[in-house]
């Protein structure tokens, strides 16, 4: 055997693993686990940084005043950051957790804000937690309605995955009993607040039992589990947490996968392609662009689960097995890269409460109250198809409310010192339908940092959404009211999609691969040895929270593709 | 004899000028020497705001004021980062405008105020701003003592003195109790 062929099996041996997982955030940290802790050999590739649990949270023990500017974004910011300061995520605190939109620029047919993050853990550093189930009102809808395409699956067959992730990740909850929001494993659910509780009391019986204000499901610990210390109530989740107290790919499913031995992880990999084999019609590893080097590498695996996150996911397959399909590895049912969604929220209202002036809270509750959707179910019947739930709380005004009998001075810096009158406000989080003619593409005129083509925008709402919107709005004031919150104010903001932070539908699941990229296991119907198990998967996206479910349909894909190997079919 | 013409009386008797002495004399010029009128704010600058937040937060029983937070050093670096450049301005052009508020209605500059004119002085300056804003439209000018008020507030609520010795902290809760008994003059928790 010639030498330059023999160092050339040895790199090919060297870069070889059982499966490549793509993406390190909430669902690739899952594939890892699962795969690794069936015995396979995992390279898990990450395109940006590595932040290791605890001691990459470099701000998680500083205070307000330790920031020079208490937190909040300063002019210099705003100039290098065009996308995220268009929300919330632009700030002092956790900057470096956000993608620099100057490296990672994209094209806006019509606006949609992306917020990313680049980094080993992604965004399940940052999210939001609140972790619900669908139920079948949400896999029927679909063929109920003739809306796109039917969900390949029912409730029946995710459910004991939900249990099983939600055994793992930790989620706080209470078990309240609803068809339409399925209870689920869960630690102690989290006090309301003694307004919180009033008001629930109040709308329950306002409304006869058809709406219900119940405790955030989150995955915050409200009891140890091994490994992970309880959540202690500061609320700086978003800095990463040294307690482990909330489920992130660091705190959870990392050591994990890590305590097998069966893990390498390798930040500053982007995958620019999968490859693929036409002949055995399979995906044989990906190929990978240095980040820091730019250095190109292969690397080579039996299967391949695709995690970058919805829309990178999508622009991961359009960039593969271009040779046989132009559009891309997935694209031959004409769906890949379409049917993008996310929720429309921004509307809701919030007054104030009168009395329960010797009431008032301890500790820092990342967590709210939450209206499960009561719209277009249980004989209810609107102008527009599926409906939303709402996200809430109430709390004691602090230091920057008006006084409006004091001015300045000392009488009005001590009035500042105490707790203000209670407040409570409820917003929407609307679903949004899957739209075929919403959608990415390539643009090929346009690259990011290290060359690469970016992806184009092409996404808004429509009537449906617009319509939900009124009643997003209008249905928190008579809420608000009827419950006896006073000096209510309705809102209807912007909707922006994107900006919920809650990207779905690129590669869709179905039954039949002439309408769906995916089967009903997540693998791509072009080929099966390729799994794709974030966002990108959903086929609807209901209104609640996602991630929840992109981890139970990650673990049972996992099994299914363990499952599989085992008896030769991939 | 004030200090100027001694200075220069100095100055003569040896015979040229003292290097510096323009700025010397200009600086300490009472009442005279414009206050903001760059964003690289002098240590009169921040001393001055020092005691404009301290009017607004003022010393008490209970807790420190304003000035012990350094709140004139945090209007400087907010304002520089942080204020859109016409925000700048008018906080800037503020500055003398509240001084010679001063003078009109006391007489005499802010500084050289006593705590009770400084403080008749803000009231009125926050009457007059609490007016200009509930009529303000959006594209219209904030107004410079809304701005000093804000940034005294948030620098020292914010601050660690504001949010431990004025207000309640507790780093690490530990816990969660939604409903707890409250009795008046129990301090707000700061976050």
């Amino acid at each position: 055997m010639p030498d330059s062929l023999n160092i050339n099996n040895k790199a090919v041996e060297q870069n070889t693993y059982d499966a490549i997982v793509i993406g390190s955030g909430i669902s690739g940290g899952w594939a890892a686990k699962e795969l690794t802790e069936k015995g396979l050999k995992v390279l898990m590739l990450e395109r940006g940084r590595n932040i290791e649990h605890v001691k990459g949270y470099v701000n998680a023990n500083k205070e307000a005043w330790d920031y020079p500017h208490r937190g909040t974004r300063t002019q210099q910011m705003i100039k290098d950051y065009p996308v995220l300061k268009r929300d919330y995520p632009l700030n002092e605190t956790n900057l470096d957790y956000w993608v620099k939109d100057s490296e990672s620029p994209y094209t806006e047919i019509k606006r949609f804000d992306w917020f990313r993050g680049y980094h080993v853990g992604g965004r399940s550093l940052m999210w939001g937690r609140q972790s619900y189930r669908l139920s079948d009102y949400d896999f029927e809808a679909n063929a109920k309605e003739g809306i796109a395409i039917d969900w390949p699956i029912r409730y029946k067959e995710i459910a004991p995955w939900y249990s099983y992730v939600e055994k793992f990740a930790g989620i706080s909850g209470n078990r309240d009993g609803l068809p339409n929001l399925p209870d689920g494993e869960y630690l102690p659910p989290m006090d309301m607040t003694c307004v919180e509780k009033d008001v629930s009391a109040r709308l329950k019986e306002y409304y006869k039992g058809q709406r219900l204000m119940v405790i955030g499901r989150t995955a915050n610990l409200t009891e140890a589990i091994p490994g992970r210390t309880k959540c202690q109530f500061r609320n700086k989740c978003w800095l990463g947490c040294p307690y482990g107290g909330y489920f992130s790919t660091q705190s959870s499913t990392l050591p994990a996968a890590m305590a097998t031995n069966n893990l390498t992880l390798r930040p500053w990999s982007i995958v620019t392609k999968i490859l693929y084999d036409k002949d055995k019609k399979k995906a044989t590893g990906v190929e990978v662009l240095d980040a820091e080097t730019n250095k190109t590498y292969q690397f080579y695996s039996k299967i391949v689960f695709l995690n970058a996150s919805a829309l990178n996911s999508a622009w991961v397959l359009m960039n593969s097995a271009t040779d046989i399909w132009s559009d891309g590895l997935g694209s031959s049912s004409g769906e890949l890269g379409h049917n993008v969604m996310d929720h429309h929220f921004r509307a809701g209202a919030s007054g104030t409460v009168d009395g329960y002036d010797d009431k008032y809270y301890f500790g820092r509750r990342a967590n709210g109250v939450y209206i499960p959707r009561y719209r277009n179910i249980f004989g209810d019947k609107r102008d527009y198809l599926r409906g939303f739930g709402y996200q809430g709380g109430s709390g004691r005004q602090g230091w920057s409310r008006e006084i409006a009998e004091l001015s300045i001075g000392g009488d009005f810096k001590d009035a500042l010192t105490e707790p203000g009158p209670w407040t409570m406000g409820i917003g929407g989080f609307g679903e949004t339908l899957p739209y075929h003619e919403n959608k990415v593409t390539l643009d090929k005129n346009k690259k990011d940092k290290w060359g690469l083509n970016v992806l184009a925008f092409d996404v808004e709402i429509k009537e449906n959404e617009r319509k939900m919107r009124k009643d997003m709005q209008q249905d928190a004031i008579e809420m608000l009211e009827a419950t006896g919150v006073k000096n209510v104010k309705g809102y209807d903001r912007e909707a922006i999609l994107g900006r919920g932070i809650h990207e779905m539908g690129t590669a869709r699941m179905g039954k039949d691969p002439k309408t769906s990229v995916l089967n009903k296991f997540n693998q791509v119907w072009d080929a099966p040895n390729v799994f794709v198990t974030d966002g990108a998967f959903m086929t609807s996206s209901a209104c609640h929270n996602p991630s929840l479910g992109y981890m139970a349909f990650t673990a049972r894909a996992a099994d299914h593709a363990v499952s599989e190997l085992k008896k030769g079919n991939i | 004899m004030n200090r100027r013409e001694a200075l220069s009386s100095v100055a003569l008797l040896l015979g040229g000028t003292i290097i510096g002495a323009e700025a010397f004399l200009s600086g300490c010029k009472t009442g005279e020497s414009k206050l903001g009128t760059s964003l690289n704010l002098t240590p009169n600058d921040i001393s001055f705001l020092d005691e404009v937040g301290e009017t607004i937060l003022p010393t008490t029983a209970s807790s420190p004021g304003a000035k012990a937070t350094k709140i004139g050093d945090f209007m400087k670096t907010i304002v520089n980062d942080c204020y859109e450049d016409k925000d700048q301005q008018i906080f800037l052009a503020g500055m003398q405008k509240l001084d010679d508020a001063s003078k009109a209605k006391n007489g005499k500059s802010f500084m050289e105020s006593n705590d009770q004119q400084r403080h008749d002085l803000l009231v009125d300056l926050d009457k007059e701003q609490k007016d200009y804003t509930s009529k303000k439209q959006p594209a219209d000018p904030n107004h410079y003592f809304r701005m000093m008020k804000e940034l005294t507030l948030w620098g020292y609520f914010t601050s660690e003195i504001g949010a431990t010795k004025a207000l309640r902290y507790i780093a690490v809760p530990g816990h969660y109790d939604g409903c707890v008994p409250y009795k008046k003059g129990d301090k707000a928790w700061a976050t």
